[in-house]
């Protein structure tokens, strides 16, 4: 027993595993032919290994395929999206571009409270945040009006828009466009992206 | 065979949901042996397998087309087994005891009582007892050698199926074919 290589045991396995290297190999080998104790040792090994080889024929349940499709979910909707987003680059850029557009626009939305008026020459701003269209002056273009009102006396050739306020329209006012007033954050964000969507036609 | 499958795979991703079929009766029967191995039984084992496929194919665009299919599946496999097998496992571990001492002494004292008696032997199937035999190793043993002589994979392969270092499946697959020789000698 004595004179047993040590690792002689871990040659065994090395050799059953076909991971043994020469060196190991041949001190296996030459000790095996001399020592009854590891010869018996190496044999159960291999007949250990040769037990589990010979059950390796255990065959599944022919039903089992079946079983599985049946089981298998009806083309899985989160799946079905993200399959959609890898073969869709284009539109998946431009979703996320919307995305971030709506993250941008409120995030304005929420920061601005300061008063602001598209600027023409015509047109006067009061206190307490309201600009004026004076009577009988006449504005060529679009006014826009942040965080204030106004009050239009005269005549508007384009479209009004209010965000975050109020408009007066006085009886002699006239305005050839629309008129548009965005006092939440889902109107706000609607006019931003019809505003890009403009813009880059206009482009 | 991984050219086949791997056509399959992309069916699969591209919706074909029946392209799936043919690689379940590909993998079925391996996966079935995993599972028979790892739990002893064949009712769990059924289950087990149509739980592997089913999950592969929710999660099938997270399989890695460039590397084997076997080696992801065999994951799944083995990990669910693990799973059912801590569920349902006693307070005392095997391991933890033989841990503590050298190599698997106090996990074959524990075991070498079982050995069956004489004319229970030759009635039973030499293909139970060697079940049983796997069965009496801890969930670690249990799991490299399961997979090792599932098709005779190579050490690299249990290493990437289980994501662990080539040295730990080497020491775990030493161990358990050692438990294994004690156990099965006498047969
Ligand atoms: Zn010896």
């Amino acid at each position: 027993m004595s004179k047993c290589p040590e690792n002689i045991i871990e040659y065994m396995h090395e050799y059953l595993d076909n991971e043994i290297d020469p060196e190991h190999e041949q001190i296996l080998m030459e000790h095996l032919r001399t020592c009854q104790t590891c010869q018996k040792h190496f044999h159960d090994l291999k007949k250990t290994v040769v037990l589990l080889q010979g059950t390796a024929h255990i065959k599944a349940p022919d039903r089992i395929t079946s079983q599985v499709m049946a089981l298998l979910p009806r083309e899985k909707k989160q799946v079905g999206i993200k399959r959609w987003l890898y073969r869709h680059p284009f539109l998946t850029a431009a979703a996320v571009f919307v995305l971030f557009m709506m993250i941008s626009a409120i995030s304005v939305w929420n920061q601005s409270n300061d008063f602001s008026v598209t600027k023409y020459e015509n047109i006067l701003i009061e206190e307490n945040n309201t600009a004026v269209v004076p009577d009988g002056e006449v504005i060529h273009g679009d006014i826009v009006v942040k965080n204030g009102n106004i009050r239009i006396e005269g005549k508007v050739e384009g479209n009004v828009t209010i965000i975050n306020g109020e408009k007066y329209l006085a009886s002699a006012g006239e305005v050839t466009g629309e008129i548009e007033e965005i006092n939440e954050w889902f109107d706000w964000l609607w006019f931003s992206i019809k505003d890009l969507f403009k813009k880059l036609v206009e482009i | 065979m991984e050219e086949f499958v791997k056509k399959r795979i992309r069916e699969v991703l591209k919706g074909e949901r029946d392209a799936f079929a043919e690689i379940v009766e590909l993998y079925k029967d391996k996966v079935y042996l995993i599972c028979y191995r790892m739990l002893g039984n064949t009712h769990e084992a059924e289950d087990l397998t149509q739980e592997t496929f089913l999950r592969a194919y929710v999660n099938i665009d997270r399989y890695n087309i460039n590397r084997k299919f076997s080696t992801w599946i065999y994951r799944i496999a083995t990990n669910l087994c693990i799973d059912r097998i801590r569920k349902k496992k006693p307070d005392f571990s095997l391991d933890a005891q033989i841990k503590g001492t050298d190599g698997l002494t106090m996990y074959s004292q524990l075991s070498s009582p079982r050995s069956l008696p004489e004319d229970e032997v030759v009635e039973m199937e030499i293909q139970d007892i060697v079940q049983k035999a796997i069965m009496n190793l801890p969930e670690k043993y249990r799991t490299v050698v399961v997979l090792k002589y599932i098709e005779e994979l190579s050490l690299q392969e249990i290493a990437e199926i289980l994501e662990m270092p080539i040295g730990t499946v080497k020491t775990r697959l030493y161990r358990g074919r050692e438990a294994l020789r004690k156990q099965l000698r006498h047969i």
